[in-house]
């Protein structure tokens, strides 16, 4: 089966790095999949799951809060702001900031409306990788 | 006995100074673990950015950004890392000397040089050697965040953008192990095409969503994480270098207490010597 090395690097750690046989993420026009041989490819990514096709037909999932990906032919290179396994995410504090900015867009129309509306898309972003592994879970 | 005394003072300050610098020793082992660290865990983004960008640089994109072409060089940019405090053996200065000699070849080709400082130690010296500095970002302190250093990137990226430098590098200390840290300068724009075979021929990304507006995001990113790195990077050769200096401090008063011990116990043996001398020979006198 045709392989692809992948690159999961944030600003503060390397996240993973192995051969995988695709992958699926939120690109910022909209969801991608990636398979070996795909043209090269520049895109920045939207928060959300990562999902990698392991070779041993397992999956992996990781949250990325953004940043860039680079696919060539044999390998892409994920560049993430803040990335984390998403068994690392906490489902409680991902409610609650979805929670707390939930309310802060309620509250007040003259705060920067971008920073709230980032701060919700980040929560929702965490809360919809959850979902997502608990469903492969079952 | 009053003989020695000036001698024994010595020692007692000595012994004192050796104190202070075997205690700052330890603090630079322990923060240089956790500036190490640091180092470590930033190393895999900047690589891979920088990899990327490498790649773009040799692709032939449908927009061409300002950061990517070459042009005829009147005027270059420095970006010089430094640290914040000294007591850390040469490691600034050698940079320092690197830089300085880069000048001077700038210089005798004609190319005037604008200077952009990172760390308190780099001012003063830049100043006084009448160095054109466009901007300081002083007081980074053991845990820099970007924040901190995106004002005076800015200045040096707009200084390229709107034309009046054509080159801009990054002067800063790379750390090999505990012992050794090199100074090297590198070039960040414009970009460095990488010289894979692979990338070679003639090709494109596709952009998602359009090129400006990506290549632009990432440029920005990949000079802001170079200058990070290289930030961190610098503090850890800080700590590595402090630690060295300070061991050297320590065992050099070790050094000096031995020998001032010595002429001590001398002038004791020759007070005693003397004193015995002198009640003999008034026995004999007797």
């Amino acid at each position: 089966m045709a392989t692809l090395q992948c690159e999961i690097v944030s600003a503060e750690a390397s996240l993973f790095s192995g051969t995988i046989t695709g992958l699926s993420v939120r690109g910022t026009i909209g969801e991608l999949g990636i398979m070996p041989g795909h043209a090269p490819l520049l895109t920045g990514i939207k928060p959300g799951p990562v999902t990698l096709h392991l070779e041993d037909g397992g999956e992996e999932i990781f949250y990325a809060s953004g940043g860039f990906l680079e696919v060539q032919p044999g390998f892409v290179t994920l560049l993430a702001d803040t990335a984390l396994r998403a068994e690392d995410l906490d489902e409680a504090a991902a409610e609650e900031a979805r929670k707390e900015a939930e309310a802060a867009m309620q509250q007040q129309a003259d705060t920067e409306y971008s920073l709230v509306a980032a701060m919700m898309a980040e929560a929702m972003a965490k809360q919809r990788t959850l979902e997502e592994l608990k469903r492969r879970r079952r | 006995m009053a003989v020695g005394k000036e001698i024994k003072n010595k020692i007692g300050s000595v012994q004192n100074t050796q104190k202070i610098t075997s205690a700052m020793q330890m603090v630079a082992a322990s923060k240089m673990r956790r500036t190490q660290d640091r180092m470590q865990h930033g190393k895999p983004y900047s690589q891979r950015i920088r990899s990327v960008i490498s790649h773009l640089a040799n692709s032939n994109p449908e927009y061409k950004h300002a950061f990517m072409v070459a042009r005829e060089v009147k005027r270059v940019g420095y970006i010089v890392v430094s640290s914040d405090r000294g007591l850390c053996g040469g490691l600034n200065v050698n940079l320092f000397r690197k830089v300085v000699r880069e000048l001077a070849e700038l210089d005798a080709r004609g190319i005037e040089v604008d200077l952009g400082l990172i760390g308190n130690k780099a001012g003063p010296f830049f100043r006084s050697i009448g160095g054109n500095v466009i901007a300081v970002m002083a007081d980074v302190g053991e845990t820099p965040s970007i924040a901190d250093l995106i004002g005076g990137i800015r200045v040096m990226l707009d200084a390229y953008s709107n034309g009046s430098i054509d080159q801009l590098y990054l002067a800063s200390n790379e750390f090999e192990n505990t012992m050794t840290q090199t100074p090297v300068v590198r070039q960040l724009l414009p970009l460095d095409p990488s010289d894979e075979e692979a990338y070679r021929h003639r090709w494109d990304y596709i952009y998602e969503p359009d090129a400006q507006q990506l290549i632009e995001g990432l440029l920005l990113r990949y000079l802001e994480s170079q200058v990070y790195q290289a930030v961190i990077e610098n503090g850890a050769c800080e700590q590595a270098a402090k630690m060295i200096a300070m061991k050297n401090a320590t065992e050099n008063a070790e050094k000096l207490i031995d020998e001032l011990r010595l002429i001590y116990n001398n002038a004791r043996q020759a007070a005693i010597t003397q004193e015995i001398a002198e009640i003999v020979s008034g026995a004999a006198a007797v």
